[in-house]
C-alpha cells in the first residue's frame, strides 16, 4: 500500500466514523404542486423542533415527492440505498404512504408518519417499525360523527371524494353518528364545482351536512355553499379548515364546526411556546400539519436521547414510550403504534383580519382507532 | 326528483359550459390558426386567477381585478409566444407538447415563487353574492347567472369579431391557408401574437371569474384544460361556433350525467351499487359523447378539416 492510498483509506475511515455518529433522517414530503402547503407546514414544524433541540449531530435530507407515488418510491430507494438514512418521515398522502411505508419498514428502517394514517397500516398491515404521530385516517371523521350526535343532528347529508381516504371518512363518520342519512355522495377527486351536489343537498331535506373535501376542493365547496343560500349547519374534519386555507375561504367558513386533535389555543406550555416560536420563525400561524411535524421531530428527539438508532429494539421501545412534550398535551401510543388522544371540536372565527379556529369542546376522549385489534406485531 | 332540481341542474350545466367556452375558444383559435397544441393554456387561466386575487386584495374592486386578470394573462401569453412558442410553429406536435408541458412547470413554480404555496382568497363581489329567486321558486346564486350572461356575451362578441372585422377575416384566412395570406402582405407573425394574446386574455378572464367561486391555487388550470381539449375535438378544431356548442354539450353532459345516471341505475340495482356504477359512468360520459361525435363526424361538429 502506497502512502497516498493509505492516507485516502484513513480519510475514508474518518468520514465513515463521523457518519456513524450522526443520525440521518430522510424526509419525503410534498413541496410542489397543489398540495404543497401541507408538506411545507410539516417540514417547517419538523425543522423548528430540530433547530430548537440544538443538536448538530442530526442530518435531515429533504426531498419533494410532488404528490406522486412513483416519485415517492424512487426517493425512498435513493434515501435508503445511497443516502443511507436511518429513519424516514414526511409523507402527507395515504396513497403515497401505502407505496412507501411497507417497503421501508421491510428493509428495517423506522418510519414516523407526520400525517397519513391509512387504515391498512393501522390494522393487519401494521409494523413494529411504523409509528403514526398524527392520527388514524378515520379519527377526525369519527369525532365529527360524535359531535353531530351531541348537537342533535339527526338527518345528515354526507359527501367525500371517491378515493380510499374519502371512503374512510364517510365510514368514520357513520361509525359514531346515530341519526339518519339524507344522502351519501362520492364526488370526483379534484372536483372544483359543487353546484350539482349543493342542489341535491337543498332538495334532500337534510338538517346538516358533513363533508370531507381536503385542500382546494374544500375551498371551492365552502364558497359555493355560502353563496347558494342553503344554510344548514356544516361539520367537517380539520383538513378543510386548517390555517393555510382558511384565508382563501374567507368569511364563508365563519362559524363552521370542525374536528381536530390540535388547535393553537390548546392550553399547555409546549403548545404556547410552539405557536409563538413558529409564528416568529416563519411569519405565519401554524396549522395542524405544522404541529404534527413538530411533534414528530420531538418524539424522534426524545427517543434519540435514550437510545441510538443502531440499537433497533431499544430505539423502538423509546419511541413507544412517547416520552416527549406534545403540543397536544397528553400523548401516548396504542398497541398498533397509532395515537390515543382527545379529539376536539373547533369553530372558525375571525381574529382581527385573520381567520382561525377556536376550541369549543371535546368531541372524543382518549380515542384510539377501530383497527388496533387487527394488528399483530 | 323535482322539476326545480332538474332546472337548477340545467342552469349549472350551462354555467359550467360557458366558462369552458372561454377556455376552449382561445385554445381552438390557437390550435386552428397556428396548428399549435398549447398545453400551457391552463397556466394562463391560473395567471388570470392569481392576478385577479392579487389586485382584488389590494384594491378591493372586482371589476379592476377582472381587467387585471385579462391584462396579466394576455401579457404572459405574448411573452410566452415571443420567447418560446414562436420557435415551435414548424415543429411537430410532440415537440410542441413537450415544450408547452415544460411551460406548465415553469408557470407553476414561478407562481409559487411570487405568491407562495397557499391558496389565495378571491370572493364574489358583494352586490352579486347570495341567491336570487327565479320564477317558479328556484333559488339560484346570482353570480352564476352573471357568469352565464358574461360567457354568452363574450361568445357573441367573439363571433362578431371573427365574422365581421378585418382582423377576424385575417384570422379565418390564416386558418385556411397561411402561405397565401402571408403572400398577400399580412404580417403573419403579428397576427399570431395577436391571436395568442386574445386566447390568453379569455383564459385569464375565465380564471378570474371561476376563481371567485373556486379555489385560487397552483395547478388549478390543468383539470379544465383537459375538458377544453375535449370541447374543441367535439366542436371541430378552429371553429368558434363549434367551441360554443361543444362547451354547452360537455357542460350539460357532465353535470346532468353526474346527477341522473346514478338515479337511473337505482331502477335496476341496489342504491349503493347504483351510486358507484352511476358515478363511474358519469365521469366517463363526456368521453363517450366525444367518441360518438367523432364516429358520426370525424372532424367534429363544425370542423372543416381533421
Amino acid at each position: 500500500m502506497t502512502l497516498k492510498s493509505f492516507a485516502l483509506a484513513a480519510a475514508m475511515g474518518l468520514l465513515a466514523s463521523t457518519a456513524w455518529a450522526e443520525t440521518k433522517i430522510g424526509m419525503i414530503t410534498t413541496l410542489s404542486g397543489g398540495g404543497a402547503g401541507l408538506g411545507i407546514d410539516v417540514r417547517d414544524g419538523f425543522m423548528l423542533a430540530i433547530a430548537q433541540s440544538g443538536r448538530d449531530d442530526i442530518e435531515v435530507v429533504i426531498e419533494d415527492d410532488q404528490r406522486k407515488p412513483d416519485i415517492a418510491v424512487q426517493l425512498t430507494d435513493k434515501m435508503i440505498q445511497s443516502e443511507k438514512v436511518d429513519i424516514l418521515t414526511g409523507i402527507i398522502w395515504s396513497n403515497l404512504a401505502m407505496a412507501v411505508v411497507p417497503a421501508a419498514t421491510a428493509q428495517g428502517k423506522f418510519y414516523l408518519s407526520p400525517n397519513a394514517g391509512p387504515s391498512a397500516l393501522a390494522g393487519r398491515g401494521c409494523h413494529e417499525n411504523y409509528f403514526n404521530v398524527a392520527w388514524q385516517n378515520d379519527n377526525l371523521h369519527e369525532a365529527a360523527g360524535a359531535y353531530a350526535n351531541t348537537v342533535g343532528h339527526a338527518n345528515s347529508f354526507i359527501l367525500a371524494p371517491n378515493y380510499p381516504a374519502g371512503k374512510d371518512a364517510l365510514t368514520g363518520y357513520k361509525r359514531f353518528y346515530e341519526g339518519e342519512l339524507a344522502g351519501e355522495l362520492y364526488t370526483e377527486l379534484g372536483q372544483t364545482d359543487y353546484a350539482a351536489e349543493i342542489a341535491q343537498i337543498r332538495a334532500s331535506g337534510a338538517d346538516s351536512v358533513f363533508f370531507f373535501l381536503p385542500g382546494g376542493m374544500g375551498i371551492s365547496f365552502l364558497k359555493q355553499y355560502a353563496d347558494s343560500g342553503v344554510d344548514l349547519p356544516v361539520i367537517g374534519p380539520a383538513f378543510s379548515f386548517d390555517q393555510g386555507i382558511l384565508q382563501a375561504v374567507g368569511p364563508a367558513a365563519l362559524g363552521v364546526v370542525n374536528t381536530s386533535q390540535w388547535n393553537k389555543d390548546l392550553d399547555n406550555p409546549t403548545n404556547a411556546a410552539f405557536v409563538e416560536s413558529f409564528a416568529a420563525e416563519y411569519g405565519r400561524l401554524p396549522s395542524l400539519y405544522a404541529s404534527q411535524g413538530f411533534d414528530t421531530a420531538n418524539l424522534l428527539l426524545s427517543a434519540l436521547e435514550v437510545a441510538d438508532v443502531s440499537d433497533a429494539d431499544a430505539f423502538r421501545d423509546a419511541l413507544r414510550a412517547a416520552n416527549f412534550d406534545s403540543t397536544r398535551g397528553d400523548f401516548e401510543f396504542g398497541p398498533n403504534h397509532h395515537p390515543v388522544q382527545d379529539i376536539y371540536a373547533r369553530e372558525v372565527v375571525q381574529e382581527g383580519d385573520v381567520f382561525t379556529n377556536r376550541l369549543i369542546g371535546v368531541a372524543l376522549t382518549d380515542r384510539a382507532d377501530a383497527y388496533a385489534a387487527d394488528c399483530k406485531m | 326528483m323535482s322539476l326545480i332540481l332538474i332546472i337548477e341542474q340545467i342552469l349549472n350545466g350551462v354555467q359550467f359550459g360557458v366558462m369552458l367556452f372561454l377556455m376552449a375558444s382561445g385554445l381552438t383559435l390557437i390550435f386552428g390558426v397556428m396548428g399549435l397544441i398549447n398545453l400551457a393554456h391552463g397556466s394562463l387561466y391560473m395567471v388570470g386567477a392569481f392576478a385577479a386575487a392579487g389586485v382584488a386584495a389590494s384594491s378591493g374592486s372586482f371589476l379592476l381585478a377582472l381587467m387585471a386578470a385579462m391584462a396579466a394573462a394576455a401579457m404572459a401569453g405574448v411573452i410566452m409566444e415571443m420567447i418560446v412558442i414562436r420557435r415551435l410553429y414548424d415543429r411537430d406536435h410532440l415537440e410542441q407538447v413537450l415544450a408547452t408541458f415544460a411551460l406548465i412547470l415553469v408557470f407553476s413554480e414561478g407562481t409559487r415563487f411570487v405568491f407562495g404555496s397557499f391558496p389565495l382568497f378571491l370572493d364574489v363581489p358583494g352586490v352579486l353574492s347570495g341567491p336570487i329567486t327565479l320564477p317558479g321558486g328556484i333559488q339560484y346564486p346570482l353570480y352564476r347567472l352573471v357568469l352565464i350572461a358574461v360567457g354568452l356575451s363574450v361568445a357573441l362578441g367573439l363571433g362578431l369579431f371573427i365574422s365581421k372585422t378585418r382582423v377576424g377575416i385575417q384570422i379565418r384566412a390564416g386558418e385556411n391557408d397561411r402561405e397565401m395570406i402571408a403572400a398577400l402582405g399580412v404580417d403573419i407573425a403579428k397576427l399570431y401574437t395577436l391571436v395568442f394574446a386574445l386566447g390568453a386574455a379569455l383564459a385569464g378572464l375565465a380564471g378570474a371569474l371561476v376563481g371567485a367561486i373556486q379555489s385560487v391555487q397552483i395547478g388549478m388550470g390543468e383539470p379544465i384544460l383537459i375538458l377544453a381539449f375535449v370541447v374543441i375535438v367535439i366542436g371541430g378544431i378552429g371553429s368558434i361556433r363549434g367551441a360554443l356548442i361543444g362547451s354547452l354539450l360537455v357542460g350539460l353532459t357532465d353535470t346532468l350525467g353526474g346527477i341522473f345516471l346514478p338515479e337511473l341505475f337505482k331502477f335496476f340495482v341496489a342504491p349503493d351499487v347504483a351510486q358507484t356504477v352511476g358515478s363511474a359512468l358519469a365521469s366517463m360520459a363526456i368521453y363517450v359523447l366525444m367518441a360518438c361525435v367523432l364516429i358520426w363526424r370525424p372532424t367534429g361538429l363544425f370542423g372543416a378539416r381533421a
